[in-house]
């Protein structure tokens, strides 16, 4: 035979998933979200997100190329990824240097500088994200105005941040609700905020199709999101005039984006089913008290990224369950 | 809802391609090379010289150890030459080659293939018979039977599972032998909880092969004890311990034998043997092997005389295609790739596994993401991304400590890895050091 | 403002003093004795951590020679002779004087002359790769070129050449600690003393199969023929398992034993060029 026989060590199959195809599913995953906010906040909100994902590439290959000098790891997806939800992250009416700035942040600080693809210990688009909103809190606060799919001229304040400014002056919660849209159309993504995080419903959507197509389990995004269901519930019960309602939390915020494409992120999330329960936990106490209590109306950027400095850690203590262990 | 294991598990695609395929008798070879070490354990020691005329089923490497069994010639002829041979691993071992001539057996040896019920032996000759016929658990470990047979003292067996699972993708030896030896197999294993003294065993079958379950269930109508135990596709529900726990709910704690939770679990294949051995005096010298894959001409199923080479297996099913990559000796999960094709088939060899150029390769290897697939599908609930970590590192202790002996080395982390990732090639090696470290403790 | 600044200076100073206590009481409570001279000991050793003397480091080494009080069997092969001597002016022990070492490596198994005859895939370090299989070549002794001595290597002295495929050993850094040895699976690193102007000549063969398997599997092997353990007069060559092996300690680089071998497995290194021509007739004529 003229050819040589390849040796390998078993296995010798694989289930032919790799690195790019999930990224680019979680990509896929978002564009529904991504195409409704081009509509709600039309030209701006394109031209953001395309800064931001150009940027993240051209970032990430010079300092591939020429700081680390390795392969370049532009065509597995990440930078796509990163650059897409920083831009969802933040409002469409941003400055466009700004967005540059916070794709650098994003991926020379969050990402590059702890060695690249899964070495950072922080998701990337959320450093990016919270490095803008505290160097730029005026720029970052001014969220469009969002009437009936048409993009007004002046700013409006999002619901939660109406609702904290609310609570801060005294005013009943009763009074407030009245201020914001109904849930219904929050639910459909008739509301002012972020790029990405307008429409709940789409962004379920996307989280349907990786739960079908096992990218994602349901443990992180369900748990999230049951936490700040029901410890938002609790408050609520505790004393009504003080505290929103839980569904309220679900829908507004970050909170969808947040716990199906932030606190999902691989890289950054714990290993084992549960690990990553106890980390899902500590995104929603974090959140709702953040929101609550906290100076900032939204929190849950914060909480992500305060759960995966615990990451290591909880990787390092909760094991999942050995066979043949006695309980 | 089926019964299986809980813990992790994968279900690569099945590409059961010959198991319409009727077992085949393979012709002779014209020399066959048995290797003396075909078993886990020592190495048997050499009785024939250069030269010894051999008939088939006589002995020509004994047991040298309690782990150790029995080598008999499977073919009649001359001895040419007790030397090494290149196996499938690189490596130079002992073997002995024999010139075939004719096709004389052993005059004890009952050819008929009339079914006899039942054995007037006790459980003591049983086992011994078993280590005399050289039987070793044929699904691929290759562990001797009689020692499996014979549990430490203090401990008892309560139930035997007989494993017909075959879990693997592409093989169908064992399926095809369910189907055909149905009886031999159901007698077999009624020997096989005589030797052990229980009154209960359970074939377990997975549910890829519902004509062997009907067919089984139908024969264990008349031999009491035997239940059949059809399980749901999963692999890898052909190990050991993941058996006993899908069939029997059992844990095996970690580091210890089946026998610890009172179970024994031997293929179909060692019962079928076990069979041949007591009723009809015939040690093990063939065994059913499945020659298949997506670019073989006519994927079979053979019965085939220890010491064949694999070339002539590959040229009864239709030569080996042009666009190989890789050959594999038994099945794509836990097979080994075989460094060339003269080697030949041993009593652990299941199947020979052909695989074309475009699956054949690995592709590069990238950075974990920690997407944590690898530890929920590990069934021994090991982290496999940390064990390959700490393998790479060297760091044994704590390898240990993350329990890398418990690694059944089923494959499952290197197949379901997004990026590629050897994880089982490092747990291997830092299995092989620390165990040997343990060793040295001792 | 006088007064709280007052304050703020007492309850610093206080917390100050009530630290300092603490930890002085602590420190004599949890004070261990150690023996001076194991801090003389290693600062007198080079400080490379390299494990090349058997123990976890320069100070275990220390250590380890301050309980027992003795240099037997200790060594740096870092430091060398000048190193165990300030050590034993140390210690007020005598050191025993070694030859110094470096490695060379006993496999010449090119891709010309020993053909591959497998194509490996896998993870790749010689270790894992040696578990699984005999190498990619038809030698299941040689080299298998994944280096893992370049990788243990704190020295910088050992590199795979790219055009053979095979680990060279840089002899002005080399300091024989012995990693490469023990990293390399297939054994075939050996410490040979060191001989001036690095001069070595020894067996580039591990190759313990007979003569023509050997020979077929690479054109460079060692078949065991004796040839050489015939030509040498000092005994320094003996012949175990169908290999040659030459003993450094006895050989005087006389340079006989190369020319007989047919197969070319002598390696000769940072010799001037042979000037006699019979000789080189001769070893073409039975190659």
């Amino acid at each position: 035979m003229s050819k040589l026989l390849t040796i390998t060590p078993s296995p010798h199959m694989h289930q032919g998933d790799s690195v790019n195809k999930i990224m680019y599913s979680v990509i896929f995953a978002l564009l529904p979200a991504l195409i409704w906010s081009f509509i709600v906040f039309g030209l701006s909100a394109v031209a953001v997100t395309l800064t931001a994902v150009v940027a993240c590439i051209v970032i990430e290959w010079v300092i591939q190329k020429f700081l680390i000098k390795g392969e370049p790891t532009i065509k597995d997806g990440t930078a796509i990824l990163t650059g897409i939800l920083l831009a969802m992250n933040v409002p469409a009416s941003l400055p466009i240097w700004i967005i540059f700035i916070g794709a650098l942040v994003a991926i020379g600080v969050g990402k590059m500088s702890f060695g690249g693809l899964g070495q950072n210990v922080f998701n990337p688009a959320l450093v990016g994200r919270v490095f803008l909103l505290i160097s730029f809190p005026v720029q970052m606060t001014s969220w469009p105005n969002v009437s009936k799919t048409l993009v007004d001229a002046t700013t409006q304040a999002t619901p939660l941040a109406i609702v904290k400014e609310g609570i801060k002056n005294g005013t009943p919660i009763s009074d407030l609700m009245a201020e914001i849209p109904k849930y219904t159309e929050l639910l459909m993504g008739n509301m002012s905020g972020s790029v990405g995080e307008v429409s709940a419903i789409l962004l379920l959507v996307g989280l349907v199709y990786m739960l079908l197509k096992k990218i994602i389990t349901w443990h992180i995004p369900f748990t999230v999101l049951g936490t700040i269901f029901v410890f938002g519930g609790i408050l609520w019960l505790v004393n009504p005039d003080q505290f929103v309602d839980p569904v309220f939390h679900l829908l507004t915020g970050g909170a969808m984006l947040g716990a199906i494409f932030m606190a999902t992120d691989m890289v950054t999330s714990p290993m084992s089913k549960k690990g990553q329960i106890i980390f899902s936990i500590g995104i929603g106490l974090i959140t709702v008290s953040i929101r609550t209590w906290g100076s900032y109306p939204e929190g849950i950027s914060f909480a992500i990224l305060i759960m995966n400095a615990f990451t290591p850690l909880i990787n390092n203590y909760v094991k999942p369950k050995r066979f043949g262990e006695t309980k | 809802m089926l019964k299986t294991f809980k813990i992790g598990g994968v279900h690569p695609a099945e590409n059961k391609l010959s198991a319409h395929k009727a077992v085949e008798q393979l012709p002779l070879p014209k020399t066959a090379t048995i290797m003396v070490a075909q078993h886990i354990g020592a190495p048997s020691k050499v009785i024939v010289q250069r030269g010894d005329e051999v008939k088939v089923g006589q002995i020509i490497a004994q047991s040298a150890g309690f782990v150790s069994t029995n080598i008999h010639s499977s073919v009649s002829g001359k001895v040419m030459k007790i030397d090494t041979v290149v196996d499938s691993s690189g490596y130079k071992k002992n073997a002995i080659v024999i010139n075939v001539v004719g096709d004389e057996w052993d005059e004890s040896i009952d050819r008929s293939t009339e079914l006899v019920t039942d054995t007037d032996l006790d459980a003591k000759a049983i086992t011994d018979k078993i280590l005399a016929a050289g039987i070793v658990g044929l699904g691929g470990a290759t562990f001797p039977t009689h020692v499996k047979l014979s549990p430490p003292p203090g401990m008892k067996a309560e139930v035997l599972l007989i494993n017909g699972v075959e879990c693997e993708p592409y093989l169908t030896a064992d399926h095809r032998l369910m189907l055909e030896k149905g009886d031999e197999l159901m007698v077999g294993t009624k020997i096989l909880m005589k030797a052990l003294n229980v009154n209960r065993a359970a074939i377990g079958i997975e549910n890829n092969k519902p004509d062997a379950i009907k067919h089984l269930k139908e024969l264990a109508k008349k031999y009491e004890g035997i239940e059949i135990c059809p399980l749901k596709v999963q692999y890898p529900q052909g190990g050991e311990k993941q058996l006993i726990k899908a069939v029997i709910g059992r844990e095996v704690p970690s580091g210890a034998l089946p026998i610890a939770v009172g179970a024994v679990v031997n293929n179909v294949g060692t019962a079928l043997a076990t069979y041949e051995a007591i009723i009809k005096n015939k040690p093990l010298i063939e065994r059913i092997v499945t020659v298949t894959g997506k670019s073989v001409a006519n994927p079979s199923n053979f019965m085939v005389r220890i010491g064949t080479p694999t070339s002539q297996l590959i040229e009864a099913a239709g030569g080996l295609p042009d666009d190989t990559a890789k050959i594999i000796s038994g099945g794509p999960m836990m097979g080994k790739a075989v460094s060339n094709i003269e080697v030949p088939v041993t009593k652990g060899t299941s199947g020979i596994l052909i695989i074309k150029e475009e699956e054949g390769h690995r592709k590069p290897m990238q950075n974990c993401i920690r997407c944590g697939r690898c530890v929920s599908v590990c069934p021994m609930g090991l982290e496999p991304f940390l064990l390959m970590t700490l393998s790479e590192k060297n760091t044994w202790d704590k390898s240990e400590e993350e329990r890398v002996m418990d690694c059944i080395e089923c494959g499952s982390c290197s197949y379901t890895c997004p990026a590629n990732r050897p994880l089982l090639d490092h747990i291997r090696y830092g299995k092989m050091t620390v165990g040997g470290i343990i060793r040295t403790r001792k | 403002m006088s007064a709280s600044l007052i304050y703020t200076i007492i309850t610093i100073s206080s917390i100050g003093i009530t630290a300092a206590v603490i930890l002085y009481f602590t420190a004599r409570k949890f004070y261990v004795y150690e023996d001076p001279r194991i801090d003389d000991v290693e600062e007198a050793l080079p400080a490379a951590n390299c494990g090349g003397c058997g123990f976890a480091g320069c100070r275990a080494f220390a250590e380890a020679i301050v309980k027992d009080n003795s240099l037997d069997n200790k060594f740096c092969p870092v430091g060398g002779n000048d190193t165990m001597k300030s050590v034993a002016n140390i210690m007020g022990l005598v050191a025993e004087q070694k030859a110094p070492r470096t490695a060379v490596v006993r496999c010449n198994g090119t891709c010309e002359h020993r053909p591959k005859t497998n194509q490996f895939e896998g993870a790749t370090t010689c270790a894992i790769m040696s578990m699984s299989y005999g190498g990619d070549t038809a030698c299941s002794y040689g080299c298998l070129g994944c280096g893992d001595c370049t990788t243990v290597c704190d020295f910088d002295a050992i590199h795979m050449n790219p055009e053979t495929g095979l680990p060279e050993v840089d002899d002005d850094k080399c300091v024989a600690c012995g990693a490469c040895v023990d990293a390399c699976p297939k054994s075939l690193i050996e410490l040979r003393k060191q001989m001036p102007k690095h001069r070595k000549i020894y067996i580039s063969c591990r190759n313990e199969d007979k003569g023509g398997p050997a020979k077929k599997a690479c054109s460079v092997a060692c078949i065991g023929c004796g040839k050489c353990e015939k030509e040498c007069k000092f005994e320094a060559i003996t012949i175990a398992n169908n290999l040659a092996f030459i003993d450094s300690d006895k050989c005087k680089l006389c340079r006989k034993c190369a020319p007989v071998c047919p197969t070319n497995a002598i390696q000769e290194l940072n010799f001037p060029p042979r000037k006699v021509k019979p000789v080189v007739e001769e070893t073409t004529k039975e190659a």
